[in-house]
């Protein structure tokens, strides 16, 4: 318990980072992932082509690269600085988005096909059945698969701190500069991970319960 | 598979042409499922489309309002040859109402939303308005003490018939049901059945894909029926029923009657 008490501003300050890396990513993540996923089932091949393109490059790139690119490349573009974490979190974002692009792209596959063709009948353009239709049935299908991918990209968020980027997984370099004990501290990290991981799994409980008539 | 009893289509008397079909094709692959249809649909006319399984009714009448495309051929709603996908199609559409087999409610929308979804975002008119006119829809099909519930709460029957006023909710000059009680359970068909009768006395233009000889022979004003994808007989429902003029349709007739 010392361990947590005597270090908690390290505590505090990581996992308040972790939490805002977290929730910015996720939000953006789930629109980018969105389109993505839209641009998949798009009856335009070359628009289904951006798509795929997107996900197979993302998703079979290793995240540490993808944020070694961002820490270490970006900055050699000429572009507007950034800071790391920013970087990292157009990282995570960029990344996050293919999976999420995937299994939004499976939910919206599971809808049965006279739901679009109700959406149609009735006069809906392209763009209406999409975003009044399928998109919030497609979330209602996933919600579990999109939930394990927020607890992914929750954990992903360590990955940051091989750039320098204060947060929880960096807690443990700078308790062990403080000489304090690396495995109490790894442990109680791995704890408010769990209580963290638990918040997501209640908020997937809370949308099931409440999507659970339709 | 015997075709040479096919008679010939009288010459129909196109007074107040809303559907044309000239010459419709169409090919799933191989598969000729339709074969050079030529038909006319008047103003407030009733059409029943009949005929044994995978004759082709059900994609002739989805054809109608292109949720299935056809291979050539040309189909014109109140002279204007149906569109490619896009704005325009979609805008046809909305003049044209459609009840599935498999009811297709909106599942994540109430009874209500799926009324009003239609006029709010295809017609824009405004909610309070929509609201109402929803009200009024559902009443006339006899479900407005449903309104707030979820599609899935409702029976089958119940289902159908808010597809039924989600569709009238458009004001639709035409109205296409592709076998509308084949999905229910027999203690069902009726009610859907009493509302498709009001709504044909009141003069609306239908197009209905059905396997109920009584629905058609009571509401209609002209069977068509097909075989194998081919209009094989159209004629009054009194002079088909009492006497069809092709095997086919007397085999077809002798089977679906006998039950």
């Amino acid at each position: 318990m010392d361990v947590l008490l005597n270090n908690l501003d390290l505590f505090v300050l990581g996992f308040a980072n972790t939490v805002l890396m977290f929730a910015v990513s996720a939000v953006f993540s789930l629109l980018l992932g969105v389109v993505i996923g839209v641009l998949r089932i798009s009856p335009s091949s070359s628009m289904r082509a951006v798509g795929t393109t997107y996900v197979n490059l993302l998703r079979n790139t290793p995240l540490a690269l993808l944020m070694m690119f961002f820490a270490l490349g970006y900055p050699k573009l000429g572009l507007p600085a950034l800071d790391y974490t920013t970087l990292a979190i157009i990282a995570l974002v960029l990344y996050t988005a293919s999976y999420v692009a995937e299994v939004f792209r499976s939910g919206i596959n599971s809808i049965h096909v006279g739901q679009t063709e109700a959406a149609r009948a009735i006069g809906l353009t392209f763009d209406q059945v999409i975003t009044v239709v399928l998109v919030p049935q497609a979330f209602r299908n996933v919600v579990p698969p999109l939930i394990s991918v927020f607890i992914a990209l929750l954990k992903n968020t360590t990955v940051a701190s091989g750039f320098s980027v204060m947060q929880a997984g960096a807690i443990s370099a700078n308790m062990s500069e403080r000489g304090e004990n690396l495995l109490a501290t790894l442990l109680w990290v791995a704890f408010f991970f769990f209580l963290l991981v638990m918040g997501l799994a209640a908020v997937q409980r809370k949308f099931e319960r409440k999507w659970a008539q339709s | 598979m015997d075709l040479n009893n096919t008679v010939s289509i009288p010459s129909l008397t196109a007074t107040n042409p809303l559907v044309i079909l000239n010459k419709v094709n169409k090919f799933y692959g191989e598969n000729h499922v339709l074969r050079d249809v030529n038909t006319i649909v008047n103003r407030g006319e009733i059409v029943a489309l009949i005929g044994p399984s995978g004759a082709g009714k059900s994609t002739l009448c989805r054809a109608i309002n292109r949720l299935e495309t056809i291979s050539s051929g040309d189909i014109f709603i109140d002279g204007v040859a149906l569109p490619d996908e896009g704005r325009e199609l979609a805008t046809l559409r909305a003049d044209v109402g459609m009840v599935f087999q498999s009811f297709n409610l909106f599942a994540h929308k109430t009874v209500l939303e799926n009324v009003m979804l239609g006029p709010v975002m295809v017609r824009r008119t405004k909610k309070s308005d929509a609201r109402a006119l929803a009200l009024e829809h559902l009443d006339r099909v006899g479900v407005a003490d449903q309104a707030d519930k979820m599609p899935s709460q409702l029976s089958g029957g119940q289902q159908q018939r808010v597809a039924i006023a989600r569709a009238l909710a458009m004001g639709p000059k035409l109205m296409l049901f592709d076998e509308p009680t084949s999905a229910l359970d027999p203690e069902m068909v009726s009610e859907v059945l009493d509302v498709m009768l009001a709504l044909a006395k009141t003069g609306m233009t239908m197009v209905t894909v059905t396997h109920e000889m009584g629905f058609a022979r009571e509401a209609a004003d002209r069977i068509i029926f097909m075989a194998d994808g081919q209009i094989v007989e159209e004629a009054t429902p009194t002079e088909f029923f009492s006497a069809p003029k092709t095997t086919r349709a007397r085999d077809f007739l002798q089977k679906v009657l006998a039950r």
